[in-house]
């Protein structure tokens, strides 16, 4: 029987940074504590910059937290525990060992003898059917077929947690939902030999189609930001009005201002502020534009809703999210309730010519992004009308990461040089006023 | 079953069971031949010194092959020693960031010292370890072909340990693999595409050491190993043109005969170990490997071997005491990166000191500036055959790159090229500068030259190979012509190839000038000014404060000519020309 009331994994208070500078610590996880009992899926997820890898990696033993603890069965992990194995988002498979050879690693490593280490890999090869592939190298499989042998080097070590980094990602949609409905047909048949799953997603509908409870994580840091049950009986049926409604629940979660735990509104518009040290990302004008586009337009005229948009756009959703947050950044949309908006300025700047469109873009970057008109400012004060980008990184980097501090100003690059707000030079990593050529 | 991947040995080859076949006739053959020979030519090396110069090197044709095995043993003998050079000093340097800070700038300079110049001390230092025996002068000649090879494998290994994909670290560390497996299993197989590769192209230089060093003279010592270099010394004395004409085939031969057998094997079955999971381009091929995939018996009597290295690599081997926790908390702490930096700073003051001391025993002030024009002579020399090389080989090689089938059919030659060692062909120029009476300042450069040009041909033929065809047919779509085409098209596509050629071409060059710099036909001796002919008088001389004068000065050149022309034009292409 399996014991449901005594935590197998308990994360205590986990806080994850990473040094910055002499005495300054930039904050991935903030106070994580989750616990994992036997006989459940839990999956974590968020969005890029919730720290949902970084917690996979400390409770796989790979990383070690910065403070707080994980414990194993009451035991402190302190390294790669035996009874933990882990399933990668790029499969992970050495490219000069066969099949069986993969999936005999972990056996390997633990002493196994060679018969029966041959018997336990043949047996993990069949469960999940790779049986036939055994002689092949990961090189002449298709995508499908060598995650599946990520799957069974991790179930042949027989551990009692499996946890999955994100394990369908890489995979197109056709691949990963077999893959995805085969590895719950077997958990629920009970053929696994392992206790639990937790499983890392950006993928909203595989977290509710796979999960018995979702953890919604909030970004920078990554924080549990709200706890969701999803109590369908499998198989779940995506297109059920109670799994749709879940989705769209979860949708609004994740783009709900004020975090995924805060009461969801579906009237009022709420502007959060914009700092200098808000994180942007980087996305195209082309797709800014495009999205605008296709809102303003019919089927939607103006209001869409964010899992029938990403469908219609075949988007995922974890690239749309920074599409309408940017939208919303520049106030050319409003995002609440999972649905997006087209604002006045928006269907403006769609009914516009290449010029002028750039004209009311520019004015929008610099009045709602403060990094953009900051940019500004420093350039008309300076007597040469020129600043470094390191000048910006520096100051950007007191606050946040060297990643994110890059994309914040790629972000305000390319939409400045959209909207000739100011010339940046790769060559010298310059910004200026003017065009020399 | 439903897929069934080419070489397996499940695959049904025929319908009749075959125990043996005719590829395993050939197979045994070629083995038990090897095995043969290579008695032949180790027996002979535990002779005492006396003894072998009782046989003088014969110039008859017929003891060619003899020579050539003694030579080809040396290469393989250096080409082990570089191996295990390279997996335990590139292992250390990638895990100890400590040992990083002191391997990776010693390995860097010893890559650009000239190892000619340190033939003399080598020698006398092996011949000192196995007084009055050959085998130490083996040893010297071993390590010379050794001090070509090594660095630069050893430059790739340390570089593959550092860029392991993370994903399989990962896996590593999460599935529990010790130090060994994890070496064995991830850190070795992924580094062999560039080890095997960085090898293939050192054996190039490596030729050029085996035939510098089978003959020298230290001193009062002279010494001369039976082999190839040893036949081209005495035909040079003898003024034998026919005998150097001889060891010129003897010498393609080897080389072909080193290519089939040995490295375009490897490099094909490297091939397996390449980390992109996506096939780019046709994979190499070799007859070779195909034989011994093809041969039953063969196989057969390999497998065990196989098996054997395989269960070596998986035994769970580690620490037997894993190091406690405060003692590591200890060690890497930031007060003991202080203190390891003391002790660097003051092992370097102090190896100064002592070659500065060593130097001025012997050698005034003045005469270091003179050394330092000499260099300034050479660095001249250098500076212009390089661009007179690439102003010759760019647009040849940009011509037979974009032409595919041209392509294929030059571009082994080019390599082959590479590989021989010039030193052989310089009889024939000496003999034409004496015969014309030509000024030998300006007709021995050339030879410098010689045998590196050919880096910058097949390097640019690969650029302009890789070269997309979609920009060719864009450049050409819009009407791009002539001067434009050049400097706007080809010239930025194949930029990153050629530097990496002429990086190598000078590097060799430094090197050959210190044999090409004094040549002599007989008792002829021509002499050009400049450094590699003052550290040959030296070590003709057995002068040793001037040796190690000569060689530091030359290092000193090659590193700032390296850090002032080639790296900077590294990153540019690294950074603005890149075609991804």
């Amino acid at each position: 029987m399996l014991d449901t009331t005594t935590p197998m994994l308990q994360v205590s208070h986990v806080v994850q940074s990473y040094r910055k500078g002499d005495n300054n610590r930039i904050l991935v996880l903030d106070d994580v504590s989750i616990s994992l009992k036997e006989g459940e899926i839990v999956g974590l997820l968020g969005r890029s910059g919730s720290g949902k890898s970084s917690l996979l990696r400390i409770i796989s033993g790979l990383n070690e937290p910065f403070g707080g603890e994980v414990t194993w069965y009451g035991k402190k992990v302190e390294g790669p525990e035996k009874g933990i194995s882990m399933v990668f988002q790029t499969f992970a498979l050495f490219p000069w060992l066969t099949v069986r050879q993969n999936v005999e690693i972990g056996l390997e490593a633990m002493g196994v003898d060679a018969t029966e280490r041959r018997k336990r890999a043949e047996q993990a090869i069949d469960l999940i059917g790779l049986g036939g592939f055994e002689t092949a190298y990961p090189k002449e499989l298709s995508g499908g077929m060598r995650q599946r042998v990520g799957f069974a080097r991790a179930l042949v070590v027989h551990p009692k947690l499996m946890l999955m980094d994100e394990p369908f990602s890489a995979l197109d949609v056709l691949t990963a939902e077999t893959l995805r409905t085969d590895i719950i047909d077997l958990w629920m048949e009970g053929a696994l030999p392992i206790k639990s799953i937790l499983i890392v997603t950006h993928n909203i509908e595989e977290a509710v189609l796979m999960c018995d409870r979702v953890l919604i994580f909030t970004s920078n840091p990554g924080r549990v930001g709200f706890e969701m049950p999803i109590n369908l009986p499998h198989p779940r049926d995506r297109q059920a009005p109670e799994f749709r409604e879940l989705v769209e629940e979860i949708y609004a979660r994740m783009t709900n201002r004020e975090g995924p735990g805060a009461p969801l509104h579906h009237d009022a518009l709420h502007h959060a502020e914009v700092t200098l040290t808000t994180h942007l990302t980087p996305i195209s004008t082309n797709i800014l534009a495009g999205l605008l586009e296709e809102l303003a337009d019919p089927p939607y005229n103006g209001k869409a809703d964010l899992p029938e948009l990403a469908d219609s756009l075949h988007l995922p959703a974890d690239e749309l999210f920074p599409v309408a947050e940017a939208l919303a950044m520049l106030r050319f949309a409003d995002v609440m309730g999972g649905d997006i908006l087209i604002t006045d300025a928006g269907r403006q700047f769609v009914n516009l010519d290449v010029e002028p469109r750039k004209k009311l873009f520019a004015k929008h970057v610099l009045a709602n992004i403060p990094l953009a008109s900051h940019i500004r400012k420093v350039l008309d004060e300076r007597s040469g009308h020129k600043a470094p980008w390191s000048r910006f990184a520096d100051e950007l980097e007191d606050h946040m990461s060297e990643d994110f501090a890059e994309d914040c100003l790629r972000a305000v690059v390319n939409w400045g040089r959209y909207g000739e707000v100011f010339v940046y030079d790769e060559k010298t990593r310059q910004f200026s006023l003017e065009d020399k050529d | 079953m439903l897929f069934q991947p080419a070489g397996s040995r499940n695959a049904p080859a025929s319908v009749r069971p075959r125990y043996f076949s005719a590829f395993d006739l050939f197979a045994f053959a070629v083995v038990f031949g090897l095995l043969a020979m290579f008695t032949h030519g180790t027996d002979q090396a535990l002779i005492p010194i006396s003894e072998m110069e009782q046989v003088p090197i014969s110039l008859d044709p017929t003891s060619l092959p003899e020579y050539a095995l003694r030579t080809t043993l040396r290469m393989l003998a250096a080409i082990v020693a570089s191996l295990i050079f390279t997996f335990i000093y590139g292992a250390i340097a990638a895990k100890s960031r400590r040992a990083e800070m002191v391997l990776i700038p010693i390995l860097d300079i010893l890559q650009s010292v000239p190892v000619l110049g340190f033939l003399s001390f080598t020698v006398l230092f092996f011949m000192g370890l196995f007084p009055g025996q050959v085998l130490g002068v083996e040893f010297a000649a071993v390590f010379a072909i050794f001090t070509s090879q090594a660095w630069n494998m050893t430059f790739s290994f340390y570089q593959s340990l550092k860029t392991l994909p993370r994903d399989l670290e990962e896996v590593s560390t999460s599935f529990r693999l010790t130090g060994w497996q994890r070496f064995w299993r991830l850190e070795v197989p992924f580094s062999m595409p560039g080890l095997v590769w960085n090898t293939m192209m050192s054996m190039s230089g490596g030729w050029f050491f085996v035939v510098a060093s089978e003959a020298i003279t230290v001193g009062s010592t002279t010494i001369t190993l039976p082999g190839i270099g040893a036949y081209v010394a005495t035909a040079i004395d003898a003024r034998n043109l026919t005998a150097v004409a001889w060891s010129v085939f003897a010498m393609l031969i080897i080389i072909l005969i080193y290519d089939q057998l040995l490295f375009r094997p490897l490099v094909a079955w490297a091939e397996k170990f390449r980390f992109e999971q996506s096939a780019g381009g046709p994979p190499p091929k070799s007859w070779v490997l195909d034989l011994i995939k093809r041969a039953h018996f063969f196989q057969l009597v390999l497998s065990p071997l196989g098996y054997v290295a395989r269960a070596l690599g998986r035994m769970p081997l580690s620490m037997p005491v894993p190091v406690p926790k405060g003692v590591g908390a200890a060690w890497s702490s930031r007060t003991m990166d202080r203190i390891w930096m003391v002790l660097i700073v003051a092992a370097c003051l102090y190896s100064i000191w002592l070659i500065v001391r060593f130097v001025a025993s012997e050698v005034a002030l003045p005469e270091v500036f003179h050394v330092l024009w000499m260099g300034f002579l050479t660095l001249i020399r250098v500076a212009v055959l390089i661009f007179l090389a690439s102003l010759v080989w760019v647009p040849i090689g940009v011509w037979i790159g974009l032409r595919p089938k041209v392509a294929t059919a030059v571009q082994p030659f080019a390599q082959f090229l590479a590989a021989f060692p010039a030193n052989i062909i310089f009889p024939f120029a000496v003999v034409g500068i004496v015969h014309f009476k030509l000024d030998p300042n300006i007709w021995l450069s050339p030879l410098m030259i010689l045998g590196t040009q050919w880096y910058i041909l097949f390097n640019v033929i690969a650029g302009a190979s890789a070269f997309p065809t979609d920009m060719r047919e864009a450049a050409s779509a819009f009407h791009i012509r002539g001067w434009h085409w050049w400097t706007k098209v080809i010239l930025p596509g194949v930029f990153p190839y050629y530097v990496t050629g002429a990086l190598t071409a000078s590097g060799g060059s430094w090197n050959a000038a210190i044999v090409a710099e004094v040549a002599s036909w007989g008792d002829t001796t021509l002499r050009a000014d400049g450094l590699g002919a003052y550290i040959a008088d030296a070590t003709t001389a057995g002068d040793y404060p001037r040796i190690t004068l000569g060689i530091a000065v030359m290092s000193l050149y090659v590193i700032a000519f390296n850090r002032t022309l080639w790296r900077p034009m590294f990153s540019f292409a690294a950074r603005r020309l890149r075609l991804d």
